[in-house]
């Protein structure tokens, strides 16, 4: 027998109450989790340069700093906020270690009201030097790899900062896995 | 180990969507690009760190006072692609109360907010797959899509299976729903078979005599297992 996945349908604009009101979401590393701690901002805007104010929500799902998928312990690798009303959630981790031949990168899922199905992307940090032999950047046009870039954010030590453009100049790249 | 193969054109809604007002500005329009399966894709977070409550499952007793509404228990099973239930999958879902009102601020429905009635609960599936909510059935509400737009009733739900790829989120509605027909986000899924599999079945064996009425949804998550290695014969 063989049965076809379920189809997927929008998360909608109201969701908050029942899959982001628990902000601790947003804190992958707790006290005493190895690693450098990090703060990672996300800006999700629409085609028209908007920000998706408050219906949308990022997951994050991430190596702990020696580039392992925790399955337990005190590290738990998985994030979760919805965007405020200019689009943005910060999210503080760990800068992940580099994952079997992959350079240091964040998994990411993007849903929102007006998407049938979730995004799939990841987050490189610029200036990291295992960028340039990353498998999966190699296989993204070199005029769009920036797109999934985060900087440092000027006199923020430690933050980052990525935009999510879902559409338009300066399209984020999504994956189909 | 499980694989997962690309699902089948037309089983899924594309991101655009005209008829989805929302979709036609945040629906990207460059080719997505298709990632092999690493770590990255095969592994999924696990859930730990936020246990399940006793009354997590069950919708109508968040408060002293049962909510306003028809009861009903919607359960089923987590499959893979071969059948075969998913444990330990976490379900979360979320509704609007009876009236078609969600308790969420920016939800203008000029209909009443219920105090009894959250409206979201959480469950994880058992050995063999099965999940089991008791909740009230949510009420149609008007949006602004087009003219004269109202929303099936429906249940969202959240499911996280084993892997990343297996994340989905979706919503169950009602067979014989007189709004199906003219849904854009229902109809957003080509496929007529795998529009029906978003629509719960009426099921007497679930309904418990003088208290609910019982309704069974299933959901396939991607994957299946790997043929099993045959051994050359000698």
């Amino acid at each position: 027998m063989r049965l076809i996945p379920t189809a997927s349908q929008t998360v909608g604009p109201f969701f908050n109450f029942g899959l982001t009101a628990d902000q601790s979401l947003g804190i992958l590393a707790r006290d005493g989790t190895p690693g450098e701690p990090i703060r990672l901002e996300f800006r999700v805007v629409d085609g028209d340069g908007m920000p998706t104010p408050g219906d949308s929500m990022i997951e994050l799902w991430q190596a702990d700093a020696t580039g392992r998928y925790p399955s337990s312990g005190l590290f738990f690798g998985f994030g979760r906020l919805e965007t405020n009303k200019e689009g943005i959630c910060v999210f503080e981790t760990i800068k992940p270690g580099a994952v079997a031949g992959a350079a240091p990168h964040i998994n990411v899922v993007v849903f929102a009201r007006g998407l049938l199905k979730h995004l799939f992307t990841r987050v490189y940090f610029a200036g990291e030097p295992a960028n340039v032999r990353d498998p999966v950047l190699a296989l993204v046009p070199e005029a769009r790899r920036g797109t999934l870039l985060a900087h440092p954010v000027a006199g923020q030590p430690n933050a980052w900062r990525i935009e999510i453009c879902l559409q338009g100049d300066g399209e984020t790249v999504f994956f189909d896995l | 180990m499980m694989e997962y193969p690309r699902t089948k054109p037309g089983t899924q809604p594309e991101y655009l969507h005209e008829l989805y007002r929302a979709s036609v500005r945040r629906a990207p329009r460059q080719p997505l690009i298709t990632l092999p399966h690493t770590i990255c894709e095969l592994s999924g977070p696990v859930y730990g760190h936020n246990p399940i409550g006793e009354t997590d499952n069950d919708l109508t007793r968040h408060f002293a006072e049962a909510p306003q509404g028809e009861r009903i228990i919607v359960a089923g099973r987590v499959l893979d692609e071969d059948g075969r239930g998913v444990p330990n999958a976490l379900v979360e879902i979320w509704q609007a109360n009876a009236a078609g009102r969600y308790r969420h601020s920016r939800d203008e429905h000029p209909a009443p907010l219920d105090p009894n009635f959250l409206g979201c609960g959480r469950a994880i599936t058992d050995d063999a797959g099965n999940y089991r909510f008791v909740s009230i059935k949510p009420g149609a509400y008007p949006w602004h899509n087009h003219h004269n737009a109202w929303r099936p009733a429906h249940i969202h739900f959240s499911l996280f299976g084993p892997a990343f790829v297996t994340r989905l989120v979706t919503q169950m509605y009602f067979s014989g729903d007189p709004l199906m027909p003219f849904d854009p986000l229902l109809n957003g899924v080509p496929d007529p078979e795998a529009r029906e599999r978003l629509v719960s079945k009426f099921d007497l064996s679930l309904t418990q005599p003088d208290w609910a009425l019982g309704y069974c949804f299933d959901i396939v998550l991607r994957g299946r297992r790997s043929t099993p290695f045959e051994e050359n014969s000698k």
